[in-house]
């Protein structure tokens, strides 16, 4: 009982709880650094641990919020307030996943200010978590925003070259976005009189409010997600961050944008999202096709698979606002897959950037002559960016484009034609760097993956694999609480048959 | 047993693919490919029965796939007469290709890895023939193109193979991309995606329409076309068939295994396993009948010319898939099964022959630097001479005397001629055709190889050599195949309807009309094909033995023509021109134009220095932004809840 009542609040604040033991490890010696690493993976893993724990005691058979916890906290308007359901139960779990790992990717590879960097990842997971657990939208927002500060300071500190340049326009889309959700939560108070997430569900806002709510939260979400042509800020912040902060970026905080949709504009604003449908298409679409060019020419490898998160986004948004099962279920599962996936990508691309200390294309090319495991790896990875049948990027794609089939023949023809462009780019990239001679002096004495990073890579191998054959895991945990939401979508739009 | 069929060969990828380094090469050759040895003992003992005609179909659910709403996917083997001819026709040429891979490949480094791709290319196709859904069908489908792609890149030091793979890849795609249309417009339409339950829905929907882009057009002409599009680019078609001719930069056994018996099949698989469903679109089979002909002539004229020895041969494979498709087109489905049935044995034969040939040669593929090997190579000489025969179709007809390409060849023809009607007589006259130049440059590929006298230099003339057993017995048993195939099986393919129809138990469409109608063409008709042959027999003689000068007079005078042909219709350029160097050049512009110059620099760097100046606030200290940032959202959340308490006490 007291597990059930309290696990969210557990899984959440669990990281704190390492961070506040690696601020209190004295001395700044190579034996402190080294407990801060362990102290660090010990608490990432024992939350993920309760991540599971959670999942296994999550009932998929109900639509309501599980877990709740509700006590009024702040001026009896903020309340803390925490449940999950099945749209949200499965992106704490995969944060919980990627943790351990980008604690194991920073493991050689930051040298200084270990301390800082290990406490605001402990930060960063909190507030991630966070987010997808709160039941407050007031809490939301600052949950939301809050991930924003640990990875500023991740990229500006930790980063590139030109890390001051990408944190700048990190900033600059983000605070737009974010300065209109929160008149629009403030608008919502004064509308609803509540900012309990449970309770605003069931209240029905006038159309017009629903239109202009829609477009405050849209522009956060946007950006976050981030939608074409708000994308501009991804490639940068990705080249610049460290690897692990790419893998979070791209792995969970582009899903916040999605989970927003999810949680907000289509359950709140129905009528909103029905009549901005073709807006949102137009633009996923054009992510989908657009990116995908881009992708196409690009000479650095973060920026192609950034570039390539941005087309797969696109599958997300579409999917969630064709407002059926396929297209919702499909969004969500593309978005876990994606957080597996491109999070591998990014995993393997610091392997190589590790010992090489480029990202260019043509810098590489023949690893698969010193490194074969890393070449099977990295192939897994790129089919199921290219979306194959048996990896877990094709349930998503398919279902998203079946549902948007339903809706719109010409949003579908245009969108498919992402699985003859993601291939396109994918295979390229797998062409230049991981096929041909080895020729360049420079890579005769690279080394194939070592414990540490196989670690790392073969469990998201399996899962990869494991959810293209076998998604009902997935599938079953969120079932139930998407047919609700879209039930209540289409009864509120007048769709419902 | 159907699990054993189909998971035997991925257990044998499996092991050699993660283990092969650790177990070593000897053990995963020999693993994958007993592996394979008794999958294809197996799958003889299901069809059989199918054959004698007490076999029954039957489906066996493994596990669930996807579920989601209304779609229920699961993976189900279903066995029924289709099916089993295509679990005999996979595991019997693969597990040959196995063995023969044995010897062929005994000096490669990389061993291990060649038989995982192989076996793990046999699970896939097998995925594919007993899929029972449509997305099963799907995954197979993407499953060959994966092992194929990986193949054809196996030697992936070459520039050429890499830019072959990705080729093959890249265009299947465009294929697949019609596929997975038509997948989510089979659904849209039906709700369904299982075969029986698709099948059972189609009375309902015969007349249908769907609002697809801007037309308001026939609901199965649109998915029927679409599914076709995928179709030609597995099985190489006319416009998506440029990957094909490239793929013979993979090792010849892949050559023989994935790109002439089985995955470039799969295409008239797919068309015929949903027959009942393109039986539904008049528009859509005349589309098929015209691209498989156009197909079967455009690929014979280019093989006329070719060098390259594995390339005829594959110039030769896309020709006889557009027979195949031109036999779906009329409805004669099971007439295209059987080409596919037999095109299997001879094709494959020709392929591993000329393995045999390139590996006596010491890798030498150019025709032109052979010939005269013919008593170097005596037993792989009569073999490809078996396998020649049987792709040009000699047999007397009216008889039961052929080689296997006779019965399946003939049978197509004439069922083109019984259909009547433009569509019938222009696929009739391109087929005839397309037959003579099959018989011209088979034998003009036998004569530059084997017979005259040699253009070998002397060190690997005097080298050439038979090749060991376990390469050959292969050949054997494929020139068997060659042989028999058409004889033994022509009653059930294409003999007395209700034979056929008792034979394929309604797994395909077997339209008596037309099978019986082709059987009673004019005389002249039943021997057109034939009488191509003789004639194309005849040139190549007299070209290529009686006077040898005469093929570059030829040229000379027809400079144009030829060099058409040899450039194989210009495709390549033509594709590179219209989609790939503009598809570069539009990424680039909307990547530094749109993306870097309109919205970076522009829009919000120009807007965060507007910014800046209004605030007066310019600071040097870059390092200090990150703090700024930071200290604005805390002052953001601080005034969140500053509001939140004034506003809660206000209400309060």
């Amino acid at each position: 009982m007291i597990l059930t009542n309290n696990i969210l609040t557990i899984v959440t604040f669990l990281p704190l709880v390492g961070a506040f033991f690696i601020l209190l490890t004295p001395g700044r010696d190579e034996v402190a650094e080294r407990n801060i690493k362990w102290i660090a993976l010990a608490t990432t893993v024992v939350t993920f641990i309760f991540t599971l724990v959670m999942w296994g005691m999550f009932d998929p058979t109900t639509p309501n919020f599980q877990f709740v916890q509700n006590h009024v906290w702040i001026g009896d308007v903020i309340g803390y307030r925490m449940g999950v359901d099945g749209i949200s139960v499965l992106f704490i779990v995969l944060t919980g996943l990627l943790m351990p790992m980008c604690i194991l990717a920073s493991w050689d590879s930051i040298t200084f200010r270990i301390r800082e960097y290990m406490v605001l990842f402990l930060v960063l997971e909190m507030l991630m978590i966070g987010v997808f657990a709160t039941l407050d939208l007031a809490m939301f927002y600052v949950f939301f925003e809050g991930t924003l500060l640990p990875m500023f300071l991740i990229i500006g500190i930790w980063g590139g070259k030109r890390r001051i340049q990408a944190s700048y326009k990190f900033f600059f889309y983000t605070f737009i976005g974010s300065v209109l959700m929160l008149l629009a939560i403030m608008a919502m108070y004064w509308q609803a009189g509540t900012l309990d997430i449970a309770r605003l569900l069931q209240f029905e806002f006038s159309e017009e409010a629903q239109f202009w709510l829609w477009l405050a939260f849209f522009a956060s979400f946007a950006v976050k997600m981030p939608m074409w042509p708000f994308h501009r800020w991804l490639p940068e912040a990705h080249v610049e961050a460290p690897t692990a902060g790419s893998v979070i970026l791209a792995a969970i905080l582009l899903k916040l944008g999605g989970y927003g949709f999810l949680r907000f504009s289509l359950p709140m604003f129905p009528d909103a999202s029905l009549y901005f449908q073709n807006f949102v298409f137009f633009l996923s679409v054009a992510a989908i096709v657009i990116t995908s060019l881009v992708a196409l020419v690009q000479t650095d490898i973060k920026k192609l698979i950034a570039y390539s998160s941005v087309a797969h986004m696109g599958f997300v948004t579409m999917g969630i606002f064709a407002g059926n099962v396929y297209g919702v279920q499909g969004a969500i599962f593309q978005m876990i897959s994606h957080g597996i996936v491109s999070g591998a990508l990014f995993l393997s691309v610091g392997v190589i950037y590790d010992r090489m200390h480029t990202r260019d294309i043509d810098a590489y090319g023949g690893l698969v002559e010193r490194m074969p495991k890393y070449a099977f790896a990295f192939m897994v990875f790129t089919m199921a960016n290219v979306g194959l049948p048996g990896t877990s990027g094709f349930v998503g794609e398919f279902l998203t484009l079946l549902a948007i089939f339903q809706i719109n023949t010409w949003f579908a023809v245009v969108a498919t034609t992402g699985v003859i462009l993601s291939s396109c780019y994918a295979l390229w990239l797998y062409r230049k760097v991981i096929w041909g001679a080895l020729e360049k002096e420079s890579l005769k004495g690279i080394l194939d993956l070592n414990t540490r990073e196989m670690v790392t890579i073969v469990p998201l191998i399996i899962l990869t694999i494991l959810f293209g054959f076998y998604p009902a895991p997935l599938m079953d945990a969120m079932a139930v609480s998407v047919e609700a939401l879209v039930d209540q979508y289409q009864m509120s739009v007048g769709l419902a048959q | 047993m159907i699990q054993a069929i189909v998971f035997l060969p991925l257990i044998g990828a499996l092991v050699a693919g993660l283990f092969g380094r650790v177990i070593g090469h000897k053990p995963a050759e020999i693993l994958t490919t007993s592996m394979l040895i008794a999958a294809a003992v197996l799958s003889w003992i299901v069809f059989i029965p199918f054959f004698l005609g007490d076999g029954e179909a039957y489906k066996v659910t493994v596990m669930e796939w996807i579920h989601s709403g209304d779609l229920q996917l699961d993976w189900v083997l279903r066995v029924d007469t289709l099916t089993a001819i295509m679990l005999v026709v996979v595991n019997t040429v693969s597990s040959l290709v196995h063995l023969y891979s044995i010897g062929y490949m005994h000096e490669d480094p990389h061993r291990a890895r060649f038989f995982a791709y192989l076996s793990l290319f046999t699970f896939a196709m097998l995925m594919l023939v007993t899929a029972d859904n449509f997305v099963q069908m799907f995954f197979g489908w993407e499953g060959v193109g994966l092992a194929s792609y990986l193949l054809i890149g196996f030697w992936y030091k070459k520039e050429s193979a890499r830019a072959a793979a990705m080729k093959a890849f890249v265009v299947n795609r465009v294929g697949d991309f019609g596929f997975a249309l038509g997948i989510f417009g089979a659904f849209f339409l039906l709700g369904t995606l299982d075969f029986d339950a698709t099948f059972a829905a189609l009375p309902g929907f015969a007349d249908a329409t769907i609002s697809f882009l801007w037309w308001e057009a026939h609901a199965m002409t649109v998915i029927c076309l679409l599914l076709f599009m995928g179709a030609m680019g597995k099985s190489a078609q006319f416009l998506l068939h440029t990957w094909l001719p490239d793929a013979m930069e993979g090792p010849t056994p892949v050559s023989a295994l994935i790109h002439a018996a089985t995955m470039v099949t799969a295409g008239v698989f797919m068309v015929a396993r949903l027959s009942p469903m393109f039986e539904l679109s008049e528009a859509a089979t005349l589309f098929i009948i015209y691209i498989g002909a156009i197909t079967a002539f455009c690929a014979a004229t280019i093989g006329l010319v070719q060098n390259d020895i594995k390339r005829v041969i594959a110039y030769s494979t896309m020709s006889q898939l557009g027979y195949m498709f031109v036999a779906l087109g009329v409805g004669a489905y099971s007439a295209g099964v059987f080409h596919l049935f037999t095109h299997a044995f001879f094709k494959a034969l020709l392929f591993l022959g000329a393995g045999s040939v390139i590996h006596a040669m010491h890798h030498e593929q150019d025709m032109r630097n052979m010939g005269g090997i013919r008593k170097k190579v005596p037993l792989t000489y009569a073999m490809m001479l078996i396998g020649t025969l049987a792709l040009t179709g000699v047999g007397i007809p009216g008889t039961s005397f052929g080689f296997a390409g006779f019965f399946s060849k003939d049978a197509i023809v004439e069922a083109a001629y019984a259909f009547g009607g433009t569509a019938g007589s222009f696929s009739f006259w391109m087929l005839v055709t397309a037959a003579l130049f099959t018989s011209f440059y088979s034998w003009r590929l036998i004569h530059l190889t084997f017979h005259g006298p040699t253009r070998a230099d002397h060190h690997t003339f005097d080298h050439a050599h038979e090749s060991p057993n376990v390469m050959m017995i292969p050949l054997y048993v494929l020139a068997a195949g060659a042989v028999l195939a058409g004889v033994v099986f022509y009653d059930v393919f294409f003999g007395h309807a209700e034979h056929v129809e008792h034979f394929f138990h309604g797994s395909i469409v077997v339209d008596a009309a037309i099978i019986d109608e082709a059987h009673h063409v004019p005389t002249l008709v039943k021997w057109s094909a034939t009488i191509a042959m003789i004639l194309g027999f005849i040139a190549a003689w007299y070209m290529y033995i009686r006077n040898p000068s005469a093929p570059k007079q030829l040229a000379e005078e027809h400079r144009g023509l030829y060099q058409f042909l040899l450039n194989k219709w210009y495709f390549d350029e033509l594709y590179d021109r219209i989609f790939v160097r503009p598809a570069r050049w539009v990424g680039t512009a909307l990547w530094k134009g749109f993306d870097d110059w309109l919205i970076d620099q522009t829009l919000v760097e120009g807007l965060g220095r507007r910014v800046r100046q209004v605030t007066g606030y310019v600071t040097r200290l870059q390092s200090g932004y990150l703090y700024h940032y930071a200290f604005a959202m805390l002052i953001g959340v601080a005034a969140l809840i500053t509001w939140a308490i004034a506003s809660g006490g206000l209400l309060g």
